[in-house]
């Protein structure tokens, strides 16, 4: 309140922000980080809306899960190391291989990349925060609490086994009368709202939140890889919602969506899902794609070749794998004729991907590349996307498909992309912007052991089971019989897989060892051209003392570069520091356009997450007094967290109103 | 030093009307509680068209009470528009008599469709067509009720005077959110009770 005295009444509603420097030390400089900074202790921790700390919080979470989903796999290698083993159950291997898909996909790969873009993206638009801060703390607390909800029955040895994409009739009551898949429904459900709120939060980011000056075409790509992601993400995650929703009250309550004998379809499960599932997989690796078109180039030292054509190919991939999901049903006696439409979209996809790696060859080939860790990393990440890609242009086509379908092919093809446009980038990402979340750099000596421990292990794991697929191998099988003739290329796979797990223990022991021994890392100790090297490293509360204003595509390059006209200021600027504050800009142009005042940290997130966890929780136990109470709960803590406050000028300020009153 | 920062016009501060970041999130709420309804549609149109039953299962769906209501629905917008309107215009006191007006027309609309409901001679559970039938109209009807506890929790905040002609984001927030759902009841309208009429 005390600003709001300093200011005349009218400043309250509208000012001219102010231009000033804040360099570090300085009076306002401590008092923005006085602003911004969270309360010490178990208070900040849990009412905390830093983007910083979400995003922290995201990356580790997920990468816990990448590690739970890891040891599911080696245990699920040990048993078809051999043939004829009995180490697992036939019951156990299900629930292993459920859980180790709905990990991997679900719980890692897009959450793992939220965290990378919840860290980087105001860092990369120079802004304060994202958005809506306390929606980010709301989307990281459900992610969470659905997490711990999807592996709830796990200890119990009742956890979802119907394969992560769970179809009906198998995953309806009459063969599945346990909590298996119920659990999996409603935790799905709830996992949904933070995808929906977190892809809510970077749409209105990219769109309002960018620096003055950084127009639509002056993005990371990044940038365009989450907005594409996020955009797919609020138009599909509510098929799969939708389609868990029915086939729980199927189960629970007695509806007939998916029940053959009083009209209802199973295909629609299958639908529903596929039409979801395919643009979710171009989610979780368009970011990735994101991260390499971004950090590559650092070291290529050059900008990233075809800027606008990898923008606009990450867009038309997406809207492509809008079209594309039949060809996960090839196998299912749809007419020839929708076969025909969705393998010919499939394959069409393969351009605006290939204009992707066709800019980043063109990058390294262009450039004098630096031999680094991250490096190997973006480069192993061209080699394995490119077989992954080709996998699956062979899967696009019908007859192949229809021979390889359920078979160790697919398995080969789906790894093959997800860990290598996936964990590839994201592994490279950590050894890229580890300097910037801790103010230490990486050991380059066991970063480089890591890189080809896991670049070996991942194609000697996965690369046979191409082989073990077209020997006819199907996938999803707890065991196999000698005479099969696939014990050499399970053996390998196996072996391949014990590797990629030491590589990725080498990764883990080198964050370790860095954090603690780590060289002490300078802002910009890559010397990259984006924004979020411009502050320092760690970065502080309130990541920008002044918000930069931004000239040209890498700020941090235009001396050497000489492109657009001007120069981007980042040491004078606006101050905004009349309570936490940042600049919303115009969507295209990014011209001043308001003064935001973002929200104190708050605990209305975590408690509408809890109750709303609570909420599905009950619908699991079937206490509906105790659901109706959370469902309340959710209601009042979502009332508390709208009240309109004077500080964020929601309303009219009283304030005003005394003064005027003193006046007269 | 840029141009573009020296100009030195005023910049509004806060929760001003569509430059609010409240305004963008509510639509991108939208863009996804749409795709949610066309989901359900299309699961209601690819289950009905490829359904032996007879379809509806009762025979064709009676149209003068539903209509009726979705005419209050409709009426309930037009009053949160006119809220809206009259705060502009500095008329706080009907700003709130025109949200109680829109309040109370959702709330008849409630009441008439549980009576609608009640009337029925099948549920959920009875046949595929009541599972689509009530699921669809239960979705809205959740949606209808969030849509009335945001204009209760308005119409308390305006009686608060915590609204003028200079700040009252929440009210077009909020309001926005009430045309949604009221908007996406046309669809669900034609989808179960006009749609039966075409074969």
């Amino acid at each position: 309140m005390k600003d709001v005295d300093q200011s005349t009444p009218d400043s309250s509603l509208s000012r001219v922000p102010e231009v000033g420097c804040a360099p570090i030390g300085s009076a306002t400089e401590r008092r923005l980080a006085e602003l911004w900074e969270s309360a010490p202790g178990w208070r900040g921790w849990l009412s905390t809306v830093d983007h910083k700390t979400i995003g922290m919080r995201y990356l580790v979470t997920a990468f816990i899960f990448l590690l739970m989903g890891g040891v599911e796999a080696l245990i699920m290698r040990l048993q078809l190391a051999r043939p004829d083993q009995t180490l697992l159950t036939p019951e156990q291997y299900s629930q292993l291989f459920t859980m180790h898909g709905v990990t991997m996909i679900f719980l890692y790969s897009l959450p793992i990349l939220s965290g990378f873009s919840n860290y980087l993206w105001p860092l990369m638009l120079g802004s304060r925060d994202m958005a809506f801060p306390r929606l980010n703390a709301l989307s990281y607390w459900v992610f969470l609490f659905a997490g711990i909800f999807l592996y709830a029955s796990f200890p119990l040895g009742e956890a979802p086994n119907a394969g992560w994409f769970n179809y009906v009739p198998f995953a309806g009551l009459e063969y599945n009368t346990g909590p298996n898949i119920d659990v999996y429904a409603l935790g799905m459900v709830l996992l949904g709202i933070s995808t929906t709120v977190g892809a809510i939060n970077f749409i209105v980011t990219l769109f309002r939140m960018r620096a003055p000056g950084m127009s639509i075409d002056r993005v990371p790509i990044l940038v365009w890889g989450t907005l594409t992601a996020s955009v797919a993400n609020i138009f599909a995650v509510p098929s799969v919602s939708l389609a868990f929703f029915l086939l729980w009250l199927d189960r629970q309550v007695g509806t007939h969506f998916f029940d053959v004998l009083n009209g209802g379809k199973p295909l629609l499960w299958q639908h529903l899902f596929w039409m979801f599932g395919h643009p979710w997989v171009y989610a979780v690796v368009l970011p990735a794609m994101g991260i390499v078109s971004d950090a590559l180039p650092t070291f290529c030292r050059r900008p990233l070749v075809g800027y606008s054509a990898v923008a606009l190919s990450t867009m038309a991939t997406m809207l492509l794998g809008f079209g594309v999901w039949i060809h996960h049903m090839f196998a299912t006696g749809l007419p020839t004729l929708a076969l025909s439409f969705f393998s010919a979209a499939s394959m069409v996809i393969s351009i605006p991907s290939a204009v992707a790696v066709f800019a980043w060859l063109a990058t390294i080939w262009l450039g004098r590349p630096v031999f680094n860790t991250p490096f190997l990393f973006f480069a192993g990440f061209v080699i394995l996307f490119v077989i992954g890609g080709l996998s699956g242009v062979m899967t696009a086509a019908v007859p192949l498909d229809l021979q390889l379908n359920e078979t160790y092919f697919v398995v080969a093809h789906l790894h093959y992309v997800l860990l290598g446009i996936n964990v590839f980038p994201v592994v490279g990402g950590i050894y890229y912007w580890f300097p910037k979340f801790f103010g230490r750099m990486m050991s380059e000596t066991l970063g480089k052991w890591s890189f080809w421990v896991m670049f070996v292990g991942f194609n000697l794991g996965f690369f046979p089971m191409h082989v073990a697929g077209l020997l006819g191998m199907p996938r999803r099988i707890y065991t196999y019989a000698p005479h099969m003739g696939w014990t050499t290329v399970n053996i390998l796979t196996s072996v391949g897989s014990f590797v990629f797990a030491a590589g990725i223990l080498l990764f883990l022991v080198n964050i370790l060892v860095s954090l603690k021994r780590g060289v002490p890392a300078t802002s910009n100790p890559w010397d990259a051209p984006t924004l979020e090297w411009a502050v320092p490293s760690p970065p502080p509360a309130y990541n920008f003392a002044v918000i930069p204003f931004v000239a040209s595509r890498h700020p941090l390059w235009e001396d050497r570069l000489g492109e657009g006209t001007g120069r981007s200021s980042l040491e004078q600027g606006y101050l905004l520091m009349e309570g936490r504050e940042t600049i919303g800009t115009t969507p295209l142009d990014a011209t001043p356009d308001i003064i935001l005042k973002m929200p104190d940290d708050s605990y209305a997130p975590f408690f509408l997450g809890l109750f709303s966890a609570l909420v599905f929780a009950g619908l699991l136990l079937h206490w509906r007094d105790f659901t109706l109470l959370m469902a309340a709960a959710c209601s009042l803590s979502l009332m508390v967290w709208m009240w309109p406050r004077n500080a964020l000028v929601q309303r009219v300020p009283d304030i005003e109103c005394d003064k005027e009153a003193a006046h007269v | 030093m840029s141009e573009a920062m020296q100009s030195a016009q005023a910049l509004p501060v806060g929760s001003e009307g569509k430059r609010s970041g409240g305004w963008w999130g509510v639509l991108a709420l939208i863009v996804t509680e749409g795709s949610l309804f066309g989901y359900l549609l299309f699961t209601y149109f690819y289950l009905a068209s490829q359904s032996e039953q007879h379809w509806p299962p009762d025979g064709l769906p009676v149209l003068l009470m539903p209509g009726v209501n979705t005419l209050i629905l409709l009426a309930s917008s037009v009053f949160v528009w006119a809220c809206e309107r009259c705060i502009q215009r500095r008329l706080m006191r009907w700003s709130l008599a025109s949200m109680a007006l829109a309040l109370m027309l959702g709330i008849g609309f409630v009441v008439i469709q549980l009576n609608e409901w009640s009337k029925l001679g099948y549920d959920m559970t009875s046949n595929l067509y009541g599972s689509l039938y009530f699921t669809i109209t239960g979705f809205h009807m959740l949606h209808v009720i969030v849509g009335l506890v945001i204009l209760m929790v308005l119409l308390l905040w305006l009686a608060l005077g915590y609204f003028d002609h200079r700040r009252y984001a929440a009210v077009t927030i909020g309001g926005l959110y009430w045309h949604f759902v009221d908007a996406v009841w046309l669809f669900v309208f034609t989808t179960l009770y006009l749609t039966p009429y075409l074969y």
